[in-house]
């Protein structure tokens, strides 16, 4: 079980080179903006093509150049919250997290579909609009309906960059509790330190379109590998420490 | 209203509720793959799609006879087979709206298409949904006003088409004459206040359907 990257991609005036392996676990690829990471979880979630190498979850493989493998993005069995949540404007809470149970049995939809509901606490609006619910319930209605498939891998792309900070606090405690009942590789992109040090097990450091570290949260964050990371974590020392005696 | 005058009208939106169904059929597909897919001459046919709105009439007239006359490249097979030449019937009148207002439905629906937040389409992507359904439970329905205003432009300009139809499909009293037609025989032989009617009709028509056009293209979301 996990998840395991290895691409290669080439862009106008830019080029990801990464390799890196997770577990069952919450990593969170960090560094700054345009450092690759989004381009990862979009050639993970197969919305572009890798120019080379292989990306397998759970035993399956997405994509492998080699053997000629691309799966395609329907049939990749992956939840992914986009920065903008990407909710359709057009459906209700209801039609919108229904809308990713697709396959699922008819019987099973309702039954998952009420668990989401109570977990997420959205039943009370579940006949809005999005333009008619809050930042927060957004966020809530955007994970329930990435998870009424059951994913494998679920792919988090700065989620909670767009709250103010108390809610983005209060939604960090939510996604800590919602890994406790859905234990799948989680990969969470963010630039925002204290959030990759909070909610992390393992930490990806992303430069320039390659990894310059890997590993636990501590040993990253207390140990910075080179020149880039301790740049990437300048000003930020204080906070690390703290959350270091905390661990 | 004597009845040459109220088959000119029964002409007019029979002709151009079949040029738009057409239009919706064959231009709402192409206005999709122009907005979504990458493809060698992609401009280039949004161009030749796109020149009956800006060429005279006469010039698309001109073209559609080299098309669909007797020894047109399309007509002379008709003309083969059945016998038969498009040319001066109902349906030439049909042909000649639907290239003119082609356009429109182009134009406005692509660009309708094309402002759908591409992170929605990836988004049913991700959630499993195939390019098909997504394209009929997210991308039409969220560019749905615009499509609509597409709808409704093409079916004005079609109503009100004239000079391509006058080419291909003549001016023949009780058979292609359709209001435009109509009212320039009537004001040549100086019935006034037939031709008058007539265009007030199509005046208030056209500017009920521009009504509507704007309110459909004002957006909700």
């Amino acid at each position: 079980m996990g998840l395991s990257v290895c691409v290669k991609k080439r862009l106008k005036g830019f080029s990801l080179d990464v390799s890196w392996e997770i577990g069952d676990e919450l990593a969170v690829l960090f560094g700054f903006s345009g450092s690759g990471k989004s381009l990862t979880l979009q050639l993970i979630a197969g919305l572009m093509k890798p120019d080379s190498g292989a990306i397998k979850a759970n035993g399956s493989t997405y994509f492998d150049s080699e053997r000629h493998i691309n799966m395609s993005p329907q049939k990749r069995s992956l939840g992914y919250v986009f920065q903008d949540l990407a909710l359709f404007p057009h459906m209700t809470v209801r039609q919108n997290i229904l809308f990713g149970a697709k396959g699922v049995a008819q019987h099973e939809k309702t039954e998952r579909y009420r668990e989401l509901m109570e977990a997420f606490h959205v039943s009370s609006i579940e006949n809005r609009r999005p333009s008619e619910i809050s930042g927060g319930q957004k966020q809530r209605v955007a994970f329930a309906r990435a998870l009424m498939r059951r994913p494998d891998v679920l792919l988090l792309d700065e989620p909670f960059s767009a709250l103010d900070a108390p809610l983005r606090i209060e939604m960090r405690e939510f996604l800590k509790e919602l890994r406790s009942n859905f234990q799948v590789p989680v990969v969470l992109v963010t630039h925002d330190a204290v959030e990759a040090a909070s909610l992390a097990d393992s930490i990806i450091v992303y430069s320039e379109g390659a990894v310059v570290q890997g590993g636990a949260v501590t040993k990253v964050f207390g140990n910075p590998a080179d020149e880039r990371v301790r740049r990437l974590l300048a000003g930020q020392e204080n906070i690390f420490q703290s959350i270091c005696k905390q661990l | 209203m004597d009845n040459s005058v109220l088959f000119s009208l029964r002409l007019s939106l029979q002709v151009a509720c079949v040029a738009t169904v057409l239009i919706v059929v064959i231009g709402m597909p192409i206005a999709y793959l122009l907005a979504r897919k990458n493809f060698p001459g992609k401009e280039a046919l949004d161009i030749v799609l796109t020149l009956p709105l800006v060429l005279p009439p006469t010039v698309t007239g001109y073209y559609l006879i080299i098309a669909f006359g007797r020894n047109g490249f399309i007509g002379r097979y008709f003309y083969e087979w059945l016998d038969w030449s498009i040319m001066f019937t109902w349906y030439a009148a049909v042909i000649a709206s639907f290239v003119v207002a082609l356009p429109l439905m182009i134009k406005t629906g692509r660009a309708a298409l094309e402002s759908v937040d591409s992170n929605l389409v990836n988004a049913a992507y991700t959630l499993g949904h195939s390019e098909w359904e997504t394209a009929l439970r997210v991308t039409l329905p969220l560019a749905r006003r615009g499509l609509l205003a597409g709808i409704v432009l093409s079916f004005t300009r079609a109503l009100g088409e004239f000079g391509a139809t006058l080419m291909l499909a003549g001016n023949i009293p009780g058979k292609t004459d359709t209001m435009p037609l109509a009212i320039y025989s009537l004001s040549a032989s100086g019935d006034k206040e037939q031709a008058a009617g007539m265009v007030a009709l199509l005046t208030i028509v056209a500017a009920l359907f521009l009504y509507l056009a704007n309110r459909y293209s004002r957006r909700i979301f």
